[in-house]
């Protein structure tokens, strides 16, 4: 049914988006616990840096990424010597591009999610004896249940789908950082490519509509969970 | 025993109160909506912090200004059960009840006996969205016990439920408050669950502690209590069963003994009465021939005259009850402080506090 191209263009894209999502998700909800807690200090600048990349264009964000995390760049230097680890042009790197641009999107799912957790139970926990992180653990976090497994969804769908950022920072390399949409421009750049291109976006269609069939069912199960 | 004294300022509205609770039982703090109770809680539990002042457990101080204590909330051991019982819906009820209990230091307060004193032995499995209103507080009543805490803070648990629903818990705190041994501060503008309840009683007013005791010699100044109607102006007497016959109770408070209708009550149990001031009749002569069952003796303390109305204090060995009369009556009779006098009442007027009282007193 599927050629093997087009198997090696969905199975990267799923390994990349998979890589993003499972390891934004733990970060994501971090910030999002501090932004909704009015006394987190530094809440405006942690705030812009998370949501940057939503209004910072693509290629901009790639770039920023190659200069930071670059061989040369002062992180990708030290992850290179130390770790022999290199990001750019690599697998891990369209996964880290394109978890920075689906971030701000589970930031957003997940602040939703905390705020919605009502303070008194905070306090009830408190007078319990919970403290600080105890509470989170506890209260906060199976209480955004729903919202975690909103942002996992939205997350992981926004990186199948990112372009810009990854072919600026991780190169359009076939079986490695070759994505469903860096295929298809690959397929339109290349004479006689137009059947593929449609082959791979009736592909994407098709993981959109499971993608949001699942989070369905997940917001379902989240939501029994929190006891709603 | 809980010590405060505290200000606090609140925008437009100043807190300044200073009042001592009961070693042990449960210490009334009443007032209307407004008073600055429930800002007197949030502070004792250490959501609020007060301006200035001292909050002390026994010797130990949670809030300190001078010294610079303030104990977070989560350090302070002291339970707290809210109106809206606050329990956490992603957990079951047992859940909900070993999650203070998990936290604490071991404490004397069992599992076991928690959930066989509240009765909430089948609903332990159920979710919090399952339960009744008058379920749930049981279950948070039982959470905040198993912390095992100092002290148990209640911020008017029963008022968002209804009168049948009240009569159903009450007993249950009841017998929190006689098997735990836990001091309670218990916050309500219900004077039927005050005098039900409370060893001690501070009333507040605008902010302020306008007074502060044992719970029956405040609860017998109508002034204090906003009955919110002279009918339900009355004096709460406390004693003990001392008998039983075929349909009456006898019951001994201080030197008077009081008929009532049967109580459910072991000879020897400490009980408290609320007489309305409306049912007390005074005659100077012991009457004979009578149908009423009480004729009390006593002195009268004091005669003061509220519109178109006239309360007698009738004192007896540290016990009062309030008449209310006409002013032709006090005139008719000459009555005049210090004189001896003769209270009478029906059986039927006495209230040993049970389900009647809830409505008599609330309306």
């Amino acid at each position: 049914m599927l050629t093997p191209a087009e198997v090696q263009a969905l199975v990267t894209s799923l390994l990349v988006a998979g890589r993003a999502t499972v390891f934004a998700l733990p970060l994501a909800i971090l910030v999002a616990w501090l932004l909704s807690r009015p006394r987190t200090p530094g809440r405006f600048v942690l705030n812009a840096l998370a949501h940057a990349p939503l209004v910072l264009p693509p290629v901009v964000v790639g770039y920023v990424l190659l200069l930071v995390f670059g061989v040369r760049g002062p992180v990708g230097a030290v992850l290179f010597n130390t770790l022999h680890l290199r990001l750019a042009f690599t697998g891990w790197g369209a996964a880290l591009a394109a978890g920075v641009m689906a971030f701000p999107l589970m930031v957003r799912a997940l602040r939703l999610s905390f705020e919605a957790v009502d303070p008194g139970l905070e306090v009830a926990a408190r007078s319990l004896g919970a403290r600080g992180w105890d509470r989170f653990f506890s209260i906060a976090l199976p209480l955004a249940a729903p919202g975690v497994a909103a942002a996992a969804i939205v997350g992981f769908a926004a990186c199948l789908g990112e372009f810009g950022a990854v072919i600026t920072f991780a190169a359009n390399i076939p079986g490695e950082t070759q994505t469903l949409p860096l295929a298809i421009y690959a397929a339109l750049q290349s004479p006689g490519g137009d059947a593929l291109a449609l082959r791979l976006s009736l592909l994407s269609i098709a993981i959109a509509v499971i993608a949001l069939a699942a989070s369905e069912v997940l917001a379902r199960r989240a939501q029994r969970l929190a006891g709603r | 025993m809980l010590s405060v004294r505290i200000k606090i300022r609140l925008g437009d509205f100043g807190l300044d109160a200073a009042f001592e609770g009961a070693g042990g039982g449960v210490t009334v703090l009443f007032g209307p909506s407004g008073a600055g109770k429930s800002s007197v809680l949030a502070a004792v539990a250490g959501a609020l912090k007060p301006d200035s002042g001292r909050i002390a457990l026994g010797d130990q101080a949670l809030f300190d200004s001078a010294a610079g204590i303030d104990l977070p909330m989560e350090r302070r051991r002291i339970g707290w059960v809210f109106q809206d019982a606050r329990l956490f819906p992603h957990l079951s009820v047992e859940g909900n009840l070993r999650y203070g209990l998990k936290r604490a230091p071991a404490g004397p307060i069992g599992f076991e006996q928690v959930v066989e004193t509240l009765g909430i032995g089948q609903l332990l499995q159920r979710r919090p969205r399952e339960l009744s209103g008058g379920e749930r507080q049981r279950v948070g009543l039982g959470r905040a016990l198993l912390s095992q805490p100092r002290l148990l803070l209640m911020d008017e648990p029963l008022a968002s439920l209804d009168a049948a629903r009240r009569a159903e818990i009450l007993p249950f705190f009841e017998s929190i408050k006689s098997d735990f041994g836990v001091p309670i501060l218990y916050v309500t503008h219900s004077l039927a669950e005050a005098v039900r309840l409370g060893d001690r009683m501070v009333v507040m007013r605008d902010g302020q502690v306008v007074a502060q005791g044992p719970l029956a010699e405040i609860a017998s100044r109508p002034e204090l209590m906003l009955t919110g109607s002279h009918a339900r102006d009355g004096a709460a007497l406390d004693g003990v069963v001392q008998g039983h016959d075929d349909r009456l109770t006898v019951v001994r408070a201080g030197g008077w003994q009081v008929r009532t209708p049967r109580l459910q009550l072991e000879t020897g149990a400490p009980v408290r009465l609320y007489i309305l001031a409306r049912d007390v009749m005074m005659a100077l002569d012991p009457p004979s021939r009578i149908s009423a069952r009480n004729v009390l003796q006593g002195r009268i303390e004091t005669i003061e005259a509220q519109n178109g109305r006239v309360l007698v204090r009738v004192a007896h060995e540290g016990r009062t009850l309030l008449a209310a009369l006409t002013p032709d009556a006090i005139e008719d009779l000459a009555l005049k402080p210090g004189m001896s006098v003769y209270a009478v009442l029906k059986s039927v007027a006495v209230d040993g506090l049970g389900g009647g009282l809830l409505e008599a007193l609330d309306g």
